[in-house]
């Protein structure tokens, strides 16, 4: 990277250190990765100590300290992405490519490696190339990939179909349905003051759709209470939970739904400024948001004295993610999008009285917002009369895995299991996880439980387990993401979901005990009582869930009641074996 | 005191280790008269005896780096009703185990002019494992080594017929 192209980004970001995730991301885009001495660079321009630049650029998965080549291929590793050969199309891309799975070619110009849940679960298998989403992977489309990258094909020439992402909706409510001007529930909004409009939220009985579900009415009356000079609000879009895609759609085909939605929420609250969050997996949905942001600029729906209301400024920034589960929890992201590593705050104090910037702010999911807008059109009290008593209003459910019609569902708050089962087509489910890994697997015995607060909470995410499936593969996969999604910040939560991960690894070779077993269990106490956060609370779910309700799933795959090695003794001996040409008696070890 | 009815029978070895472990024993120091009062060695670099009778307790410091290590692992797993693993290496395969990111072929070309063949030496495994890999481990006595006020807590207590507690103070991670 030229001096001088790295002085014009740095200029573009008014030299701000809370910008330092945006400018490295876009550093990267430029000089491929980021190396040392650009992080000195960096350091040295923003006057902050060089060692929070590096650990901002190790912290991220996208963020490649060491050269990466000119195509980076990851494969969303999602449990629905493997049920629909995500692993045998990796591999058939290595040796096309002559690529060993996860180092850099000899060349340096490709390699390929496998990430998160990129949330395109119902088009899958997927990989992102450089960032680039790709999904519905099949021989052809691996083999065109192939070709693509063999002939150095610039990334911007390649065919745009390959990158076309559906939006897949399956049943519409009042809020993917919806057909509304951008601004048209904003002016509804803007027609109350402040505290009326706070008032009709408070009827609506709306809360936050993130998974929490804290009352949307209280959390902004109390930023609107906390004294402060200036206030924020920030939406949520790092939708990282695997099997969750519902946002993705939402910021596609209801983005002004979601902006009126946030700039009600200025108004109520008092605030100038505003992010959109967005991970670093959407990246296809930066430009149009950039775009609809600008529009909106241009329509006085943002900027100064918005719709005409003098003295009523705000507008909103996007900000992008790096490949970061642990930064959809409020406060990491709040770190994220002030430059820091995405570590979790103490809380409390929570981010309504010291969020951004240590000021009040608001921070809500994507889906949480569009709703506010639907409230703002309808009222309050036609919400409120949608759902249940204690969930008002519809939830968009992102459906995959094993069903004819995989996508997303809006239904009333409180529709049944069984219902969203029929719907997508599932045949003979032997399970379901709502709520993605952090949430909770279901069993055909639970199917009439209802889909709301007071039942079974979802975050959005639905997946669907046939019969055929083998539930542990499921739980081995989610142990695997939450131990490679883990901050590293506190010690149960760093090592103990990789040791749950090793626990259940062992159980998956065939060599685990009833010992793994009870490992697993007083590991997973040990996450719940004494993680930083909900990522370590929440790590053991899959695996306890199992063992509830699945447990002969689990006890079948264990090789003995006792004890057996984690590892073949003789074959741990073949290397010095054949170093040393023996093979006598001496040289091997009973496999006992 | 729930003092046992008679002495009880215990083991030690020292594999993949430095013999620290051992030596944090021995310095229990006035203590060991009071030890001797309640046990009787078995197998153990103090006795010198060489294969293990069916003991109470066994001990164990140091890793699994090679093939006799893992033989007497399981002979003591055999003999003994409680297997310890003692200190770092024992529980983790401490600083012995900082081979494994290399290759043991290497490793032996590397100090080997001409590597041995003789059926004698026992042959290292490709990396160095905690004993826990290999063996059902009742008590892991962490430690580099275990301090011998932790050792002293540890025996007495088992020795006692309480469930072995170690306190703050006791645990020395480093």
């Amino acid at each position: 990277m030229t001096p001088a192209a790295l002085h014009a980004l740095l200029e573009k970001h008014r030299h701000d250190p809370t910008r330092l995730v945006q400018i490295l991301r876009e550093a990267q885009d430029v000089a491929g990765w980021i190396s040392p001495p650009l992080i000195t660079e960096v350091a040295g321009h923003l006057g902050v100590p060089r060692a929070r630049v590096e650990g901002v650029a190790g912290f991220y998965s996208f963020f490649a300290t060491q050269p990466r080549g000119e195509y980076r291929v990851l494969f969303s590793d999602d449990i629905t992405d493997r049920f629909h050969g995500s692993e045998r199309l990796r591999l058939d891309l290595c040796s096309q490519l002559g690529v060993e799975p996860g180092k850099l070619r000899a060349d340096g110009r490709v390699s390929v490696g496998v990430t998160s849940c990129t949330g395109l679960c119902e088009q899958g298998p997927a990989l992102l190339v450089n960032e680039h989403a790709i999904p519905r992977l099949d021989d052809a489309r691996i083999a065109q990939v192939a070709e693509l990258i063999a002939t150095r094909h610039p990334l911007r020439e390649w065919p745009a179909e390959l990158f076309v992402v559906d939006d897949s909706i399956e049943l519409r409510g009042w809020l993917l349905g919806a057909s509304v001007a951008p601004g048209e529930a904003l002016g509804h909004a803007l027609a109350l003051s402040p505290d009326a409009f706070l008032e009709q939220l408070a009827k609506s009985k709306l809360r936050g759709r993130g998974g929490a579900g804290f009352s949307t009415a209280d959390k902004w009356r109390s930023a609107k209470q906390a004294p402060g000079p200036t206030r924020f609000v920030v939406c949520n879009a790092d939708e990282g939970e695997p099997g969750t895609f519902k946002d993705r759609v939402l910021l596609r085909r209801q983005l002004d739904l979601v902006l009126d939605g946030m700039t009600a929420c200025a108004w109520t609250i008092g605030a100038q400024r505003g992010f959109v969050y967005l991970r670093g997996e959407y990246r296809f949905l930066e430009a149009p948001i950039e775009a609809a942001l600008a529009a909106r600029r241009k329509a006085k729906l943002l900027g100064r004295d918005v719709l005409g209301h003098r003295g009523f400024d705000f507008d909103v920034e996007l900000h992008l993610g790096a490949g970061a589960y642990v930064c959809g929890e409020e406060s990491a992201l709040l770190e994220s999008l002030e430059g820091r590593r995405g570590i979790p705050r103490n809380r409390p104090p929570y981010p309504v009285t010291n969020g951004y910037l240590h000021q009040p702010t608001v921070v809500n999911n994507v889906e949480t917002f569009a709703s506010v807008a639907l409230i703002a059109l309808h009222g309050g009290d036609a919400f409120a009369a949608v759902g249940t008593p204690k969930s008002s209003g519809t939830r968009v459910h992102s459906v995959s895995g094993d069903c004819a019609k995989p996508g997303l569902y809006e239904l009333p708050m409180g529709a049944t299991v069984r219902a969203l089962l029929d719907a997508c087509g599932a045949v003979e489910p032997q399970a379901v996880q709502v709520g993605g890994p952090s949430g909770v697997l279901l069993s055909p015995r639970e199917f009439d439980r209802r889909l709301c607060f007071e039942d079974v909470p979802s975050a959005g995410a639905f997946v669907v387990f046939g019969p055929e499936r083998d539930l542990l593969d499921v739980v081995v996969n989610y142990a695997h993401f939450f131990a490679h999604e883990s901050c590293g910040f506190c010690t149960p939560c760093r090592v103990g979901t990789t040791l749950l991960e090793r626990s259940l690894d062992a159980i998956d070779a065939g060599r685990g005990t009833r010992r793994d077993v009870k490992e697993a269990l007083r590991l997973s106490r040990m996450l719940r009582d004494s993680s930083h956060c909900g990522l370590g609370h929440t790590a053991c779910n899959p695996f306890l869930s199992l063992y509830e309700k699945f447990k002969p799933t689990l006890e079948r795959r264990l090789s003995s009641l006792d004890f057996v090695p984690t590892f073949d003794v003789d074959e741990a001996l073949a290397a010095a074996r054949e170093v040393t040409g023996r093979d006598d008696v001496k040289a091997h070890l009973e496999d006992v | 005191m729930n003092a046992p009815r008679r002495k009880l029978k215990v083991a030690t070895a020292s594999l993949a280790g430095c013999f620290g472990c051992h030596m944090s024993l021995l310095d229990i120091d006035e203590r060991l008269f009071a030890l001797l009062e309640l046990v009787e060695l078995d197998r153990s670099p103090l006795t010198d005896k060489k294969h293990c009778g069916p003991c109470d307790l066994g001990l164990i410091e140091g890793g699994l780096c090679n093939a006799e290590n893992v033989e007497v692992l399981r002979e003591f797993r055999r003999s003994c009703k409680v297997l310890v693993a003692v200190g770092a290496c024992a529980v983790n395969g401490g600083l012995p185990a900082q081979r494994n990111h290399l290759d043991v072929r290497d490793c032996l070309k590397a100090v080997y002019p001409v590597v041995p063949n003789d059926p004698e030496l026992p042959l290292p495994l490709d990396k160095v494992h905690p004993l826990s890999d290999v063996v059902r481990i009742d008590y892991f006595l962490p430690g580099c080594p275990p301090p011998a006020e932790a050792l002293w807590q540890f025996l007495t207590d088992l020795l006692h017929g309480r469930t072995p507690q170690l306190g703050h103070g006791l645990i020395h991670y480093d």
